[in-house]
């Protein structure tokens, strides 16, 4: 978020009305209306004195009306903009022509009532619609006390309460009485998966984020007693199923598969009634309800949708279709996150990219011309002069000067030696400081400079931005954080808050005199890729990829294009699969940047980001022809396969031509013989997935099942057909399929695994016998067919983990750099990941990851540079002993091992160190020096630290 | 000015500045394109901004 705000490139409109879209894709008008936000934001800084006089109390929106605030106000601390703004439905004077108290309490006079509404036109070549979701209908909650009883809460209400900065500061208390809760219950499917509020659809996201918020409730007070109801708990995501079992096993959580009939007021808390699988009822006492609300559609959809000309579904969210699953119906126009249809973060973020990707793939023309470039001013070369220093002490409002002494401590920083200018300063991050420092520097020839302020996490580019536009090189810059290490953390110690601070401005200073000026890298970049697998995944990078403009080589291990996708005939939406395979295919083959190489293998890569080389062997007949391609970048998509296990629910299976998988049952429902759908079929869930064979959960079994099962009903309506599940996780919109599969007839009988299904041979067939707890009896049965939902598993993840030193998890899927922030990266730059090699997930999630896969894989290609960060690592070969201890630690492959003069010896890859410093922190011989972090530099800070009296 | 907006512009329009929004932006401009992120309320974060921690990594939303 603070990098949106801070990009030259991205213009934050907020606080605006999307009006009108005309034109075509490609050069789209947009009117959109700002409404005033009665501030001034380029002269706000944000220090909250307004919001401290503001007389007028209102309903903070934000904590979701747990807490209070004032109509002048921001939502929080770190809101992008940090410009307050006014509430227009509650502020006294826009009201009632009153108060304007505000108006003279702000120092900065950036308080501006005369402000108008504006309206802007923008010139886009396309539109992607990111409004997210809505809530559910208020009368799924009122159903179960909400609104009458205060203890009732949505799961959002209760995330404000686990929040350090929620209403009672990260503390779970009672609303009525503030009392802390010691027994909570959840209730899972409010508003979801119920058409009594019409919404049919699954959020796919509640069964997680109850699972998390009961896990760090315990963490705030392990002596509470946390019971979830619900009817199938859906953690299909990938190790979302280990997170389930830590939730039951580690913390404790108590799971109860039950229908929540009412919750009502007892005693001095609450009563919650609830039905289980048997039928039978009960009631337990509770003192909090937590209301697992699903995800609606945005309030305004059909706004978005009428001004952007696109079609909605039957639930008012966006409407895709599988093969283009981010594309409305309205050309140029795109869609990403939740209003794509309910969904977590993960899968947000990769919808963003892949978004960003298909969108410009069709501006590449304009690609570039819209964009701001920055320029600096040439660097002076400090490296001879001795330091002068220049310090600064932040105010930060009175975040810091609340406790911390700021003047003592300026004052203090101008006796040390070399520091030639310093001063104090109430905001230093905020416009005007930064022209200061900039004439400072100047004025005083300052050749180092260090800021005493907060974070440099947050506020350290900032800083070296303002260095640079004043011609210093960034990395004369050290930052020392007074603020969450000094005025947060010793809140109540003024005096020891104000020495501490004066203790770390001595070691920063210490440390600027040596520290250097670095070098800015870039490494030129190979504009192409290589795409090792040529499923649907690997075809729809390349396609994506080759739309951006950048050739790419496909090398497929088979004789064919594909992969997995060419044994299916039908999806559970009912679209021609084997029409857009064919389509796909044909469409790579024609396309002029796409190399295909089938029946062809990698065998090395070498090299880093930007420029790797790597041997391919193509067989041709019974020829091996080598091939050495040179690219910059990695694509990974080698799929998977089912996995047919020798063992269902422990019992070896009998051989017989009777027991199918669900995708040998496709095969056979797809064909033409008469008799294809036999009359009576059990099907058998999680077979060997989920704790047998493979230990996780496959995704898309359940789906497989119900597809098929209604398929048999419509071939043959009189059929039996009996899926025994333990969760039937028909998330999103494929519940609606999962409903209609009921109300054909088809049977879901629940097993747990305390009570599984028995198999054993009969004849040529086989008998199943199983538990059904409404007839709370068992049930013995000879199917015609048996029908196994396999699970998946990854293809030849091992080889390729070793020729790329990429990591797998302990299921041998590939392990992406960070699951929420970096879903299709592999920890390796230069290499991305999509499809089923990642993990499990139906056709639509494959394509959306391959098209964001490529258009990260594109970025490196687009700016045809990498830039090195200038404190990669550095390795003095002289005093190298070529021992390669470093090499294997480093767990970004960023150091190589080379022969110098006949002499083994490490050198950093720059383009490929993240700068974690473990490789300094190991070399026996010291001959490893991190840039900005010398062992120099850092003795220095330390000696500076003890020597208090020197000074 | 109507001739102005009629050349191609190299800039795309952003509706909604949750985490969706917001990360469409940040790749947009890696993509090099300008970026209008058009956010109905007073800043931009959307649902993400209100939740204690996230999973599957459960470390802080911001
Ligand atoms: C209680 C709860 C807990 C959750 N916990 C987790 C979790 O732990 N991990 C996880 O991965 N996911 C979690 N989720 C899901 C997560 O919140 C969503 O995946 C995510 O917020 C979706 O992002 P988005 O950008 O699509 O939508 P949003 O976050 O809803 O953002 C949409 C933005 O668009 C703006 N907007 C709406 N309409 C317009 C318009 N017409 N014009 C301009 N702007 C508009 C909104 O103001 C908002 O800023 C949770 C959800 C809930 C309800
Ligand atoms: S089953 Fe679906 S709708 Fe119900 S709580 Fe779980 S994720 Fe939400």
């Amino acid at each position: 978020m603070v990098e949106a705000g801070r990009s030259p490139n991205i213009e934050i409109v907020s606080n605006a009305d999307l009006l009108s879209l005309d034109g075509k894709p490609g050069n789209f008008t947009a009117t959109v209306r700002v409404r005033p936000r009665y501030i001034d934001a380029e002269a706000c800084t944000a220090c909250g004195l307004c919001t401290k006089y503001c007389p007028r109390h209102m309903v903070d929106g934000y904590n979701e009306g747990l807490g209070i605030t004032r109509p002048i106000h921001i939502d929080y601390p770190q809101a992008v903009p940090a410009t307050y703004y006014i509430d227009p439905s509650a502020c006294l004077f826009l009201q009632h022509g009153t108060c304007q108290i505000c108006v003279p309490v702000c120092r900065s006079r950036a308080i501006d009532f005369s402000q108008q509404p504006t309206e802007r036109k923008l010139a886009v070549g396309a539109v992607i619609m990111a409004p997210g979701f809505g809530r559910v209908p208020e009368a799924a909650l009122t159903r179960y006390g909400y609104g009458q009883h205060p203890d009732v809460v949505t799961s959002i209400e209760f995330e404000r309460l686990l929040n350090p900065s929620g209403p009672f500061k990260g503390e779970v208390r009672c609303i009525s009485d503030q009392r802390h809760p010691h027994r909570i219950a959840f209730i899972q499917c409010v508003g979801s998966r119920d058409l009594g509020c019409d919404n049919g659809y699954c959020s796919s996201v509640c069964c997680m984020y109850a699972l998390k918020e009961a896990m760090v409730a315990k963490e705030h007070d392990p002596e509470c007693e946390i019971t979830i109801y619900y009817m199938d708990m859906r953690t299909q995501g990938k190790d979302f199923d280990a997170a389930r079992k830590r939730a039951e096993e580690h913390s404790g959580i108590r799971f109860v598969r039950a229908k929540v009939a009412a919750v009502t007021s007892w005693d001095q808390g609450l009563k919650l009634t609830y039905a289980t699988m048997d039928g039978s009822h009960g009631f337990t006492g509770y003192d909090m309800v937590v209301l697992s609300v699903g995800l609606d559609a945005p309030t305004d959809a059909g706004k978005l949708a009428a001004i952007g000309g696109f079609a909605l579904n039957r639930y008012d969210f966006c409407r895709t279709s599988t093969f283009a699953p981010l594309e409305s119906s309205s050309p140029g126009v795109y869609v990403a996150g939740a209003f794509q249809g309910p969904k977590d973060i993960p899968e947000s973020v990769t919808q963003a990219a892949a978004a960003a990707g298909i969108a410009t793939g069709r501006l590449k023309t304009q690609r570039g011309t819209g964009v701001i470039l920055k320029s600096y001013p040439t660097e002076k070369t400090a490296d001879a002069e001795a330091p002068r220093i220049g310090v600064w002490i932040c105010h930060c409002g009175i975040n810091i000067s609340g406790v911390v002494d700021v003047h003592k401590v300026t004052d203090y920083a101008g006796q040390m030696e070399n520091v030639v200018y310093f001063n104090d300063s109430m905001y230093s991050c905020s416009q005007d400081a930064q022209e200061t420092i900039k004439e400072k520097i100047k004025e005083h020839k300052l050749n180092r400079v260090v800021i005493a302020a907060c974070s440099p996490r947050t506020h350290e580019p900032l800083f070296q931005e303002t260095l640079k536009d004043a011609g210093l090189n960034r990395s004369l810059f050290e930052m020392v954080n007074i603020r969450d290490h000094c005025s947060w953390v010793h809140a109540n110690e003024p005096e020891a808050a104000t020495q501490k601070s004066m203790d770390l401005v001595r070691m920063g200073v210490a440390k600027a005199r040596l520290i250097q000026p670095l070098p800015e890298q870039t490494v030129p970049v190979n504009k192409s890729a290589l795409i090792i697998g040529g499923g649907v995944a690997g075809m729809t990078a390349a396609l994506t990829l080759a739309d951006q403009g950048f050739p790419c080589t496909i090398v497929e291990r088979q004789d064919l294009l594909g992969g997995m996708l060419r044994q299916a005939h039908y999806n559970l939406p009912g679209d021609d699969v084997p029409g857009f395979l064919k389509n796909l295919v044909d469409k790579v083959k024609k396309n002029k940047l796409i190399d295909v190489l089938t029946n062809a293998a990698l065998l090395a890569t070498e090299g880093f980001v930007g420029n790797f080389a790597s041997v391919v062997q193509e067989t041709k007949g019974k020829k091996m022809v080598e091939h050495t391609i040179d690219h910059g970048v990695i694509l990974v998509a080698t799929g998977g396969r089912p996995h047919r296990p020798a063992k269902v629910l422990g019992v070896e299976l009998p051989k017989s031509d009777r027991i199918v998988t669900q995708q040998e049952l496709e095969a056979q429902l797809a064909g033409k013989a008469k008799n294809r759908a036999p009359g009576s079929v059990v099907m058998i869930q999680c077979a060997g997935s989920r704790g047998d064979d493979l230990a996780y959960c496959s995704k898309i079994c359940c789906n497989e099942a119900v597809k098929n099962a209604l398929k048999i009903k419509e071939i043959n309506p009189a059929s039996q057909v009996i899926v025994l599940y333990r969760e039937m996780r028909t998330y999103g919109y494929a519940e609606d399929a999962y409903r209609q599969a009921r109300e054909k007839g088809v049977l879901f009988v629940p097993y747990t695994m305390d009570n599984k299904p028995v198999l054993a041979a009969k004849g040529k067939g086989v008998k199943v016998s199983y538990h059904d707890p409404i007839l709370r009896e068992a049930v013995e049965l000879a199917p015609e067919l048996l029908v196994l939902s396999v699970g998946l598993v990854p293809e030849s993840t091992d080889e390729l983990s070793k020729l790329l030193k990429i990591p797998v998890n302990a299921d041998k899927f590939f392990l992406e750099a960070h699951a929420k922030l970096r879903p299709v990266e592999l920890p390796v730059a230069g290499i991305f990941l999509a499809g089923l090699a990642h993990a499990p997930k139906p056709l639509e999630e494959i394509i959306v990851q391959a098209q964001a896969a490529a258009a990260k894989a594109a970025m490196p290609l687009v700016r045809g540079k990498v830039e090195v960060e200038p404190i990669v690592s550095h390795v003095d070969q002289d005093t190298c002993i070529g021992c390669g201890i470093c090499a294997s630690l480093c767990p970004f492959q960023a150091i190589q091992m080379l022969k110098v003069d006949n002499k083994r010896k490490a050198e950093t890859i720059a383009a490929s160190c993240k700068a974690c410093g473990i490789c300094a922190a190991h070399c026996p011989t010291f001959a490893i020096s991190m840039g900005g972090f010398t062992n120099e530099q850092i003795n220095a800070q330390i000696q500076a630290f003890g020597a208090i009296d020197k000074e | 000015m109507a001739k102005a907006q009629d050349k191609k512009t190299g800039a795309v329009m952003v509706v909604g500045g949750g985490v969706a929004g917001v990360q469409t932006a940040l790749d947009l401009t890696e993509l090099g394109f300008y970026v209008y992120l058009v956010e109905k309320s007073a800043a931009i974060g959307g649902a993400m901004a209100q939740l204690d921690k996230t999973f599957p990594t459960n470390d802080c939303a911001l």
